[in-house]
């Protein structure tokens, strides 16, 4: 039988949110400094094929002429779509008032703002000269240089600029009255940084009616802001003549997958952190449960994208883009292309099933498998089109070298050190917003005795006053 | 004649709705309920109506921010484009203007969020030292409610506040 489970004990005393969250803050699992140290290591691997590919040349990532871009590019996508769930999802979430987002979303924006900090290295590793990386930006150059702002990776510059600054600011607004709780409660180096970021939130009536004005307007800023990001990236490939490329269907194919891969990505980072603070009573199974149902959606639709993209090239009757497709099934990178939609449309099928959505372990296996599947989409967007373009000379294969393998890899353990740093710092789950929420499902269950949020109901007389002022 | 600050802090919402409801039915003569400043550890509209109409205008500045950012994300952009891509072409400036809506729609959304980012700190009252009268209950589960009155209404205040069971009374003397 199953039972209509709540998303959260809504008994929970508010006392116990805020000492849960801030006791998280202090006292991890022993596996959380594990995955610190895992990651250090990673980074450490990225840092050593850097140091071999600024010494050596681009040579050493098997970058050539057409393979100018690769893997690098691929990550790139890859990163910027994980970065499209946390916000993306909070916002609409929010706007539609899905209360079950409030224990999750936090970690969720931290993601992509960290996914959008990793993105950004790949542009710049993919220039090798990394001193150069500032004749990027449109200012006034003594050799009266500026950027082509009718390329797309112009667009991409600016689009990509303004969803950073947005999203941490969005995540930055949000946590304030969070902030103020920390400030409240720590001692030492914690309760100066809390002091300052919390901006002297007190919680008057007038700071809560500006709250929620703010976060409502960044909320609707956010969502279109979140599309055309991705939208301008696929365009990186789609205003080309490439074949593979140019595609009508490529900005909600690349919103799609985005979303996609973000939503399997807020899986794993769940069930981490769940197990790393203890946040069973926060994170909860129907709450996951919720998340792995509307990654089913997604991935459906993204296959459906995937599907009508073949048949519009096969009845297309292009003769380059059909060899393309024809190329990817069954030439060289073929087991890339099969593994992408196992991973990406059979895999998520398991989660139709409630035994598979209730089981952590398994969970967290489908939602690295799934993010597997749209890294190798990400793939298989940019490297066959580079190895049989046009022309007989630009035909090849290209696997990359240990070089560009070390430096994604990377790139997991950058973004991971980013995130582990972020939540033992900042409080991962919203304090401020479960207590909302228990409140507010208690009040429309029509509890008599909601109102009261302390145990301390005692009335007191003595008046303890501050003298002058 | 000196004032007081009041802070009375309440165990739940609804003794502090009633609270203020009382001062708005002028229960205290001499204290209105524009004197009242409600604190509390979650956004609670339905209490916050009890204190009336009290404006928002951030989105003012979203909007005069979004205006900003289309005309100046095009004047710049034009400017440069005008500029610095005439020798490549020939002679002729050129400002794609396909190119400049996708740039200038992202420009306006920066300029919005940011400029609703920077009026929300002055207009939600940020960045000043905390009240010296602040609680951190108020962070954790008591709703709080401030008030400034002349010395002589502090006792009947008081006296309504423990009418709803409240939990602690802190005050500050002004000069």
């Amino acid at each position: 039988m199953i039972v209509n489970e709540k998303d959260i004990n809504e008994q929970i005393k508010w006392a116990k949110i805020n000492t849960d969250v801030l006791r998280s803050m202090d006292n991890p699992r022993k596996s959380y400094w594990v995955a610190v140290a895992v990651c250090l290591a990673m980074v450490g691997c990225a840092a050593l094929a850097e140091y071999i590919q600024y010494t050596t040349g681009m040579g050493a990532a098997n970058l050539n002429n057409p393979h100018m871009w690769d893997m690098y590019i691929a990550t790139f996508v890859f990163w910027i779509g994980m970065s499209h769930s946390g916000t993306l999802l909070s916002a609409i979430l929010h706007l539609l008032h899905a209360d079950w987002r409030k224990p999750i979303y936090r970690f969720a924006e931290a993601m992509t703002t960290f996914s959008l900090m990793t993105a950004g290295l790949f542009p710049i590793i993919h220039l090798c000269r990394v001193w150069n990386m500032y004749w990027v930006l449109p200012y006034v150059s003594d050799r009266g240089i500026w950027p082509n702002f009718r390329s797309p990776l112009v667009w991409d510059a600016f689009a990509i600029s303004t969803y950073l600054s947005a999203s941490m600011l969005f995540l930055f607004i949000g946590m304030i009255p969070d902030l103020a709780i920390c400030r409240d409660n720590t001692t030492g180096w914690r309760k100066k940084l809390y002091t300052v970021l919390s901006l002297g939130w007190e919680g008057s009536d007038r700071q809560w009616r500006n709250f929620r004005k703010v976060y409502l307007l960044m909320a609707c800023f956010l969502i279109p802001l979140a599309v055309s990001v991705h939208s301008i990236v696929s365009a990186d490939f789609a205003m080309s003549i490439m074949p593979g490329w140019h595609v009508t269907t490529f900005p909600p194919y690349f919103v799609a997958g985005a979303l996609y891969s973000g939503c399997a990505a807020i899986i794993t980072l769940f069930i981490m952190l769940r197990y790393f603070f203890r946040f069973d009573e926060y994170m909860t199974l129907p709450i996951m449960e919720k998340v792995a149902k509307l990654t089913f959606a997604i991935a459906m639709v993204w296959t459906y994208l995937n599907l009508i993209e073949f048949a519009s090239v096969w009845y297309g009757h292009d003769m380059y883009n059909k060899e393309l497709l024809i190329a990817k099934a069954s030439g060289p990178y073929a087991w890339v292309f099969w593994t992408m939609i196992v991973c990406g449309s059979v895999v998520p099928f398991a989660l139709a099933f409630r035994s598979v959505r209730r089981h952590m372990p398994t969970m967290f296996v489908v939602s690295i498998l799934l993010n597997l599947g749209m890294f190798f989409e990400r793939w298989m967007i940019v490297a066959p089109t580079l190895s049989l373009s046009y022309e007989p000379w630009q035909w090849d294969v290209m696997w990359g070298s240990i070089v560009e393998w070390g430096m994604v890899f990377g790139s997991f353990g950058w973004f991971g050190l980013l995130f582990l740093v972020f939540v033992k710092v900042f409080p991962s789950v919203s304090m401020y917003e479960v207590k909302e929420m228990v409140y507010h499902r208690r009040k429309s269950a029509g509890e008599r005795d909601v109102l009261r949020m302390t145990d301390r109901a005692k009335s007191v007389n003595q008046t303890p006053s501050v003298e002058g002022a | 004649m000196s004032k007081r600050r009041i802070l009375a802090l309440f165990g739940d919402f609804a003794e502090a709705h009633n609270a203020i409801a009382d001062i708005r039915r002028n229960e205290v003569p001499g204290v209105t309920v524009d004197d009242v400043t409600m604190k509390s550890p979650i956004e609670h509209p339905e209490v916050e109506e009890v204190l009336g109409d009290r404006p928002v205008h951030v989105q003012k500045f979203t909007f005069f921010g979004a205006i900003f950012g289309v005309v100046f994300g095009f004047l710049f952009l034009a400017s440069a484009q005008a500029t610095f891509l005439v020798q490549p072409q020939g002679g002729k400036a050129v400002i794609p203007l396909p190119s400049n809506f996708v740039l200038v729609y992202e420009m306006l959304i920066f300029f919005a969020v940011w400029m609703t980012f920077i009026s929300f700190l002055f207009l939600a009252g940020l960045l000043k030292k905390r009240s010296r009268l602040y609680s951190e209950n108020v962070s954790l589960d008591q709703v709080g409610i401030l008030v400034e009155v002349d010395e002589q209404l502090a006792e009947p205040l008081k006296g309504l506040y423990k009418r709803h069971k409240v939990l602690e009374i802190r005050e500050e003397v002004m000069q």
